[in-house]
């Protein structure tokens, strides 16, 4: 038994260590299991840090045992090891259903590859969270999207190859933005280890170097996190990838993202930078609206329930980051919740529509008229995600949207209150017009006729539905972590 | 049993009825058993309730904190229990009447409905027992969602038009007006649990009169004009659904939250010290009247029994924005009284399209003469809608009226007067058409027997509540005192 100390080197070694084993070993069956045992591991780990960091304050792990800032340093703190359950626990829950999915749309050559890229991206995904060292996260940034490009690549439609390199290109700008700014600060500050970073940059005369550094790293990071408008890639990608993909990239990858977008303007930077010397608070909440009111609108219109549900992860990203904007403890708790919620939620809603791909064949929406019949659970379960989408209370998108309004109403923004809750009305009209089709209209030629989806995909994402109306009422680990790590953000210091 | 275990009963009831009712949905005797029998223990539930709350005493029950400071949690004062005790007992009633309309007319997804129903029931409850504005709102939403099904249950054009609408007005409304005033609540009291005097005290003028209009036009159950359009739109939904949810159960849900933000969020003192709630008596009384006056217009019987709860319903809230301690008695009692007068309207107007298919008013010649027991208890709706003794609705818009001269409103006073000589303009002739015009068309005779019972029963009960006030008024005169 490996001792305790050593769990945060173990979260992010084991699933890395998982990708060349599986290569090694090709055949689909014990891919998935060492994939499945990886994830599974790297999720009850994630667990016990987030324990231990409630219990005993954040914990340094030194790699190697080179004491940092020379040594790359692993953080878990109240932010990060919030970050980590999420993006761990989904991870479980998309490989216990990646074997039957999988199994459905891609050849059986490439499974092994499939899971090989995974794990990868697992690890690229948990490292990015974990590591105190800001060149270390640009490592982590490009395993993670490195494995994403052939994961959306993989997609059984053709222009799945188009979406995987057209995300490519633009991820490959976002990341040189990022290394840029890294390499700024570097130079400013001659240190890369985020808490040293930290204390330096406020030392730093010459601000115009760090200023640039901070414009580098919003551009780069919102481009990972398709921030509007650097969105553009995001719709093809969740459309064409394969459906657990889409799952596990919409409750993760953008969520990452916005997690390091916080840690650089608050740990980092602070917010004396971010706030009064240039108005990224203005920028956020500016860009922020304009995502949530277009790529709502633009969903309403979508003529593919993947793409639809694409569309509005870019609104819901903008309800994310207008949280951050707010830069209140409200407005930062709300931010850290949704990104918490909206990742279950989303997660569920593409777990469900990969059931109605794996009977359908497709995910148009001409496929969903009378599915309420034919695939009751799985339309229920799109009625309740897509309840906690609006926000509506019961269910976990509502925690969200009760902290976002009363951020705002906190900063006097009484505007932007009205602008979250009339926006919510967008997401009745889409949500809506999928129940309407499910439970109104008379199953049409699309209309799969095989019955219910395997209990193999609908366990996996009725734990995840499941998890929509759980954190809604049980809101102590939710709002409780979220809340210490908008306080610790906002109290200064990592 | 204890308080909480009563609550907690009256919950689970009828959810659990509901979950019976789709297992039980193969076999329909078995499944309107299921629904008859969660309805009595319902009843049995909120009945064991109501000795304590009349002898003052307050059963709550605390769930879970829901968010820090904020509790999912259940107290029972007076007002609710008036509400459950309405709610739940016309529950049974309309049960019998549910199985012969539904069965009479051979209705689509029954099963489908009676889940719904019983949902609908268990939602009604939570708004009746929510012991802050976090667990009304929960509940209030949940309403609103279960019993889209049932308006939209035709499935069809119009019952998908109809749907939106009634999604629309009411998510939207609640959602857009009502979250943002919970929450400003919140962020100015630091509280939401509902307090007798009210939790604003130290607010200002202006802020409690944007925060009250916040939450009059956000409560959209209560159809206070503009956002009363969706209760027209909700009369596509089969009768029954029409008769418990939108006569009773969904709209008194606004009301009934309407007075409790008033009494306990808000308090009747801090609200009189201002000026902020001057314009709700007038925005409620040009409800009362405009609705009636469409509700004269229209020849279709559900769409003007719809435009006639529109109006009552604004009695209810313009009892309570008078603030006298009189008009705020009329405005509880008349949840109670407009219940059963207008359950017995709607059954009537169900039964006349079950035996006779019609369902304009104008069809109705003579109609009074082949369906004598269903028209009598359309008359005695009639009386209460007018207030006239013996009816329930007497003895409410007495209390209203008091309570309007008590605090010298006269406009108040004037539009009560007004509206009771309209409400017998579109009333009364429908009830002269029906005993003393000729009838017209091919012969029929009365309703399935299930529906003629139901009515009767509704019927006798306007009339009870006329002889037997007590149990209302003591609840009422205990929201007041408390």
């Amino acid at each position: 038994m490996l001792s305790a100390e050593h769990l945060p080197a173990l979260q992010v070694v084991v699933p890395l260590a998982a990708a060349p084993l599986i290569v090694l070993l090709r055949r689909p069956g014990a891919a998935w299991a060492i994939a499945a045992a990886a994830a599974a591991f790297a999720f009850a780990c994630a667990v016990m840090l987030a324990w231990r960091v409630a219990a005993e304050g954040a914990i340094s792990y030194e790699l190697g045992s080179w004491a940092p800032p020379w040594g790359i340093e692993y953080r878990v703190d109240a932010l990060s090891s919030f970050v980590l359950v999420l993006v761990a626990s989904i991870g479980a829950v998309a490989a216990l259903y990646a074997r039957r999915s999988i199994a459905a749309e891609l050849h059986v050559d490439q499974h092994y590859l499939f899971y090989t890229m995974f794990v990868l991206c697992l690890a690229g995904l948990l490292g990015m969270t974990i590591t105190g060292d800001a060149f270390n996260l640009f490592v982590f940034m490009e395993i993670s999207s490195l494995s994403m490009y052939v994961l959306i690549a993989l997609g059984s439609h053709r222009r799945a190859l188009l979406a995987g390199f057209q995300y490519l290109i633009l991820g490959t700008i976002g990341a040189t933005c990022f290394v840029i700014g890294v390499g700024l600060l570097y130079l400013s500050t001659g240190t890369l280890n985020i808490a040293d970073l930290a204390l330096r940059v406020q030392e730093v005369q010459d601000l115009r170097p760090v200023l640039a550094a901070l414009a580098f790293l919003t551009v780069g990071i919102s481009l990972k996190a398709a921030l509007f408008p650097l969105h553009l890639w995001l719709p093809n990608a969740y459309t064409y990838a394969p459906s657990v993909v889409s799952a596990f990239l919409a409750a993760t990858a953008t969520k990452v993202s916005i997690y390091v977008l916080v840690r650089f303007y608050f740990t980092v930077f602070g917010e004396q930078l971010v706030l009064e010397a240039l108005p990224m608070s203005e920028v956020l909440i500016g860009l922020s609206v304009l995502a949530i009111v277009t790529a709502s609108l633009v969903a309403v219109f979508q003529e593919d329930l993947k793409r639809m549900f694409a569309y509005s992860s870019v609104a819901q990203i903008g309800y994310i980051t207008l949280g951050v904007g707010l830069a209140n403890t409200s407005g930062l708790t709300a931010a850290m919740v949704h990104l918490f919620n909206h990742g279950i939620t989303k997660g569920a809603i593409f777990l469900l529509l990969g059931g109605l791909a794996l009977r359908a064949g497709r995910t148009g929406f001409d496929c969903a008229a009378g599915i309420a019949r034919s695939m009751p659970l799985t339309a229920f379960g799109m009625v309740i995600a897509g309840l906690s989408l609006i926000g509506v209370p019961g269910t976990a998108g509502f925690i969200s949207k009760w902290y976002l309004v009363l951020g705002a109403i906190e900063q006097g923004q009484w505007w932007l209150a009205a602008l979250v809750v009339v926006t919510s009305l967008i997401a009745v009209a889409y949500v809506w017009r999928l129940v309407e089709a499910a439970y109104l209209t008379e199953p049409a030629a699309a209309t799969p006729q095989a019955g219910e989806a395997p209990l193999s995909l609908l366990v996996p994402a009725w734990v995840l539905v499941a998890a929509c109306v759980y954190f809604g009422f049980e809101t102590s680990f939710n709002v409780g972590g979220a809340r210490a790590a908008a306080e610790m953000l906002l109290g200064g210091g990592p | 049993m204890s308080g909480a275990q009563l609550i907690a009963a009256s919950l689970l009831v009828p959810t659990l009825g509901a979950l019976g009712i789709s297992l039980a949905g193969r076999w329909p005797n078995l499944r309107e058993s299921v629904t008859l029998l969660s309805a009595v223990l319902l009843f049995a539930c909120t009945t064991s309730l109501a000795p304590a709350v009349l002898a003052g005493g307050v059963p709550q029950l605390f769930v879970l904190e829901m968010l820090p400071g904020i509790a999912l949690g259940f107290r029972v004062e007076p007002l609710g229990m008036l509400f459950a005790l309405v709610a739940s007992g016309l529950w049974i009633v309309n049960s019998v009447y549910s199985i012969g309309y539904m069965r009479g007319n051979d209705e689509p997804h029954q099963t489908r409905f009676y889940v719904c129903f019983a949902l609908a029931l268990a939602a009604t409850m939570g708004i009746a027992f929510s012991a802050n504005l976090l667990t009304l709102f929960l509940f209030y939403e949940a309403l609103t969602l279960v019993t889209w099904p049932l308006v939209a249950h035709h499935g069809d054009d119009e019952a998908r038009a109809g749907g939106r609408t009634y999604l629309g007005y009411l998510l939207g409304s609640s959602i857009v007006f009502l979250l943002p005033a919970v929450i400003a609540t919140w962020a100015i009291a630091g509280t939401l649990e509902f307090t007798p005097g009210g939790l604003l005290g130290g607010a200002s003028s202006v802020t409690l009169g944007l925060l009250l209009a916040l939450y009059m036009f956000g409560i959209g159950k209560a159809a206070l004009m503009p956002v009363h359009r969706w209760l027209p739109a909700a009369m596509v939904a089969p009768t029954p659904v029409s008769a418990l949810l939108h006569a009773v159960a969904v709209v008194k849900a606004g009301v009934f939250a309407v007075v409790k933000v008033i009494v306990y969020v808000f308090g009747t003192g801090t609200l009189a010290a201002t000026t902020a709630s001057d314009w709700l008596p007038a925005v409620a009384s040009f409800t009362v009247i405009a609705a009636s006056v469409i509700a004269l217009r229209s020849d279709n019987l559900k769409r003007r029994l719809a435009y006639s709860t529109v109006s009552q319903l604004s009695y209810v809230v313009l009892a309570a924005a008078i603030l006298a301690p009189l008009s705020v008695i009329g405005a509880a009692l008349h949840i109670a009284a407009h219940a059963v007068g207008k359950i017995t309207l709607f059954f009537a107007a169900g039964a006349i399209y079950t035996a006779a298919g019609k369902t304009e008013v104008s069809q109705l010649d003579g109609i009074g003469r082949r369906m004598p027991w269903t028209m009598g208890a359309f008359a005695v709706g009639v009386l209460s809608m007018i207030g006239l003794p013996p009816a329930a609705g007497f003895v409410s818009k007495w209390y209203m009226l008091a309570g309007a001269l008590q605090a010298a409103h006269w406009t108040a006073v004037s539009v009560i007067v007004a509206s009771t000589l309209l409400n017998a303009a579109y009333f009364v002739p429908i009830v002269y058409r029906a005993f003393l015009r000729a009838p017209q068309g091919k012969a029929h005779g009365e309703a399935p027997l299930p529906m003629v019972l139901a009515l009767v029963a509704s019927a006798l009960a306007t009339l009870a509540l006329f002889f037997f006030p007590q149990v209302p008024l003591a609840l009422a005169r205990a929201l007041q005192g408390g």
